[in-house]
């Protein structure tokens, strides 16, 4: 069954509310849709140009308001959905996931299991691109990264757009919009864009699922992924776990071993 | 006066382990520079990163933080959680380009004056050596004419 014809069977029946999927945008750019009647499933699409991570919208006010969504869901947005389940956002029954495949065959992931088992099926989450960038990123000396991201983080226009796009990025505080006390300067200046970000790796430290879509939003180009993903790589490599491997998954940064192994505390 | 370069080190200790720990150097008459500059915290779980980033903002050259042993922390777990996140932190201020050798990470407890002046000494050698970190400062003056 297709995407279309189970949006319609799924709302036809009230089992979901609405569903969350991509239609056609201008420019044969993808946008999110929500089709909340069987009429409206019509125009949902689902082909490569559908990128964005649409977990992030599930947990807005409007998307609950509403009631159990279906949503339309890439490797990236199952992860975050896993992770939303981990941090208590989301509850199983609130989300169904429908996973397309190459074909456009579309299968119902009801229950955290079924995500996890799906998952298990699919490559890592870092592309073959983005592991390439972080290893030649890896090799510079430090002169050349801080370099780098200066360069970089230097056309930043602090348009929140990494944070908007993240799943993960969920508070209804922010520190970015806290002012008492301010901890980043509001404007973007070099100073206050190299701890914008830096605040936002730390945040997102173990939390992280790696989707990769705050690189894509960014409207400059900035490949400020990387700094999400670095941090993530260390939580794995010395914690041992990646965030959305399980709905029942501790905060690698609220929990401890007292075992942990580091090489630089004297 | 002569130009020699002063570091300013910013220290960052927990009252209960490095904090009583400095103070007995100080009643044990051991010397040490006063280059540092020790900012009492109840416990090394409470340094948030963003305080070392606020450090070399305005104008540290150097940073320690140090705080109990493992398995000594007065709040049982707060020194373990924060080791979880320097480990992480540091990793990605490397990554980022900031010299993770200008932060000394160490545990000092009540007991170790000795330790503390030692570890005081050797960090304001190494950062004199090293010099001021204006590649961090000057950001904070960066397009300001």
């Amino acid at each position: 069954m297709d995407l279309i014809e189970k949006a319609e069977q799924l709302l036809q029946s009230g089992d979901v509310k609405a569903v969350l999927g991509f239609e056609a945008g201008t420019g044969g750019t993808r946008r999110p849709a929500f089709a909340r009647r069987p009429g409206q499933a019509r125009r949902l699409v689902f082909d490569d140009a559908c990128v964005q991570n649409l977990a992030s919208y599930v947990t807005r006010k409007e998307t609950r308001r509403l009631g159990k969504v279906a949503v339309a869901a890439r490797p990236g947005a199952l992860r975050a959905l896993l992770q939303l389940m981990a941090e208590r956002q989301i509850q199983e029954q609130d989300v169904l996931p429908l996973a397309v495949d190459a074909a456009g065959q579309v299968a119902e992931l009801p229950t955290a299991q079924a995500i996890e088992e799906h998952l298990a099926l699919e490559p890592g989450p870092v592309s073959a691109r983005d592991r390439e960038l972080l290893d030649r990123l890896g090799k510079l000396s430090r002169a050349e990264r801080w370099a780098f991201w200066q360069g970089e983080l230097g056309r930043c226009v602090k348009c929140y757009a990494c944070r908007n796009s993240c799943p993960m990025c969920y508070c209804e505080h922010c520190t970015m919009d806290c002012n008492r006390p301010q901890w980043v300067p509001v404007p973007s200046h070099a100073l206050g864009n190299l701890e914008y970000h830096m605040v936002r790796a730390m945040h997102l430290a173990g939390r992280c699922v790696q989707c990769g879509d705050c690189g894509r939003a960014c409207p400059v180009g900035i490949p400020i992924h990387l700094l999400t993903f670095n941090a993530e790589e260390t939580v794995h490599a010395q914690f041992g776990q990646r965030a959305g491997a399980s709905a029942k998954l501790d905060y690698a940064l609220s929990t401890f071993r007292p075992d942990d192994k580091e090489t630089f505390i004297r | 006066m002569t130009d020699t370069f002063e570091p300013k080190i910013t220290a960052f200790v927990c009252n209960w382990c490095t904090y009583a720990g400095a103070d007995l150097t100080g009643t044990s008459r051991i010397k040490y520079p006063s280059n540092v500059r020790v900012l009492r915290l109840p416990c090394t779980g409470r340094i948030d990163f963003m305080l070392l980033a606020k450090a070399f903002a305005r104008g540290s050259d150097g940073i320690i933080i140090s705080g109990c042993h493992p398995n000594d922390c007065h709040y049982t777990s707060g020194n373990y959680h924060a080791r979880r996140r320097w480990m992480v932190y540091r990793n990605l201020m490397d990554f980022m380009g900031i010299d993770t050798s200008r932060i000394t990470f160490s545990w000092v407890s009540a007991a170790e004056g000795a330790k503390w002046a030692e570890l005081v000494n050797e960090v304001t050698e190494g950062i004199r050596a090293m010099g001021p970190y204006t590649e961090y400062q000057e950001l904070a003056h960066a397009g300001v004419e």
